[in-house]
């Protein structure tokens, strides 16, 4: 019985250091530093060629593919816009470039196509297979002409999710990588609503929360510490979602 | 017959034993971490990929918060504390792997013979077992111990990195051929799960044979090392 308890006690002694070491500032500084560590043996790991996300074949393609997160846009004027085919709905492309651009729908599908079959992984822990169509974004930023000292690209969205805007952001390793691409269409067709219509940034390398929907611009930067909350993306504010999210 | 290598002075050696109180934090943390994880998608499938109940072959329970860690759901915080420990677990191994090559731990101890898979000797130590003789001249390890340990380290523990591994995609883009080693995102998924309770099922009859074989002298030798 006394060692019964002496167990129960050293039980309760560790998950009281945990939520102790857990709630810490060190903690926290801790844990970024590991995803940094993460995120540099994965880009250590495929050097000397471009890591590719795993592309798959049609008969690969999930029957149906999952909506999470924001469904819709809940206003007026998103519903307006699907109603229209968003013949109005335009792509901002400013910051840290030499001429901003306002992509509509039909520059976006004038540019050059790629399609690709992927794997999109929920932080959760499910995943579904889509193809998706769209002009890559690094051909849009060579549009733009990118200037020195952009080291992050902010993906601006027009959905809202218990109350804030959802952004998200990557670095430029990402963002100017083969498989980022702007699609407007899954499975061949456009995109549909709940998976963000009218366009979808795909960031194959990461996490299915770092795929904003509803897009409506891409700013370059040269830091993340001004906008929203600072961390680089709606969940990584609003919950501590790791910001490299290839893990 | 090959050379038998000296004999150590200590019952553990240092590397063992620094291993084993390292891994009793990161594989209690990673566990209970994990299954906070689990919690955001209690469904589990084969193949490449699995979202709804029709492709599930398993509905996993809700895993209450006194399992996990942290002690709330919160899948942001319990990543943190997986990703990171992974390093110490994964450093781990990998160090207390080379320390057991370098002192012929492996060799001398957990590898078995041939003579040992005789059904005989097996059947003998079942016996052994059941009586709980846990005494066994002249090897450190008897049989059962040898492919239980064994098993352990070089099956289930990297078998929990990798499948670690596969579900990351920044990771799966640089090394995408231990996907399909493992049979697909998904599947690695279950896997990971599969061990983890295997890990577990090991960790419970540890304990009970460490109880049940005088645990104040085996815990007195796991810290000090023991002696002659």
């Amino acid at each position: 019985m006394k060692r019964r308890n002496f167990l129960v006690g050293i039980g309760a002694a560790f998950l009281a250091g945990c939520k102790e070491v857990g709630d810490s500032k060190w903690f926290e500084a801790l844990v970024d530093t590991a995803e940094g560590w993460h995120r540099g043996i994965h880009r250590t790991l495929g050097v000397g060629r471009i890591a590719m996300a795993p592309e798959y074949e049609r008969e690969d393609l999930s029957p149906f593919f999952r909506g999470n997160g924001s469904l819709t846009v809940d206003t007026d004027e998103y519903r307006a816009a699907l109603e229209a085919g968003f013949s109005d709905w335009k792509l901002e492309i400013s910051g840290m470039v030499d001429t901003p651009l306002s992509l509509s729908l039909d520059d976006i599908r004038a540019l050059p196509q790629r399609t690709q079959i992927t794997r999109h992984d929920c932080v959760e822990g499910w995943s579904a297979i889509g193809e998706w169509t769209g002009p890559q974004l690094s051909h849009i930023l060579e549009l733009a002409g990118v200037q020195d000292g952009a080291k992050f690209a902010v993906f601006t969205c027009a959905d809202n999710l218990n109350g804030q805007d959802y952004y998200e952001s990557c670095d430029m390793d990402d963002a100017v990588h083969p498989q980022t691409i702007v699609a407007h269409q899954l499975n061949g067709e456009a995109l549909p609503e709940r998976n963000g219509a009218p366009l979808r940034l795909r960031l194959e390398r990461q996490l299915g929360y770092k795929h904003p929907k509803y897009l409506t611009g891409v700013q370059l930067v040269s830091s993340l510490d001004d906008i929203a909350g600072g961390k680089g993306g709606y969940w990584e504010d609003r919950s501590g979602y790791q910001w490299y999210a290839g893990i | 017959m090959a050379n038998k290598p000296d004999k150590p002075k200590k019952r553990h050696a240092l590397g063992t034993r620094i291993w084993h109180w390292v891994n009793l934090v990161s594989v209690t943390i990673l566990f209970m971490s994990g299954l906070n994880i689990s919690n955001a998608h209690r469904r589990l499938y084969w193949g490449d990929w699995g979202f709804a109940a029709e492709q599930a072959w398993l509905e996993v329970p809700r895993f209450p918060g006194w399992a996990t860690i942290p002690g709330y759901y919160s899948l942001a915080a319990a990543r943190d504390w997986h990703v990171l420990f992974a390093w110490v677990f994964a450093v781990g191994l990998l160090v207390f792997m080379i320390s057991a090559i370098r002192n012929s731990h492996f060799k001398r101890d957990l590898f078995t013979r041939l003579a040992e898979w005789r059904p005989a000797n097996i059947w003998h130590d079942i016996r052994e077992h059941l009586r709980f003789n846990f005494e066994h001249e002249g090897v450190k390890f008897n049989f059962l111990q040898k492919v239980a340990y064994s098993k352990v380290i070089f099956l289930l523990l990297p078998l929990m990195i990798f499948t670690g591994m596969v579900m990351s995609p920044g990771m799966e883009a640089a090394w995408p051929w231990l996907t399909e080693v493992l049979g697909g995102r998904q599947s690695a998924r279950s896997i990971h799960f599969i061990c983890a309770w295997l890990l577990f099922a090991f960790f419970v009859l540890h304990i009970v044979l460490v109880l049940l074989s005088g645990p104040v002298k085996q815990i007195r030798d796991m810290i000090t090392g023991g002696g002659e």
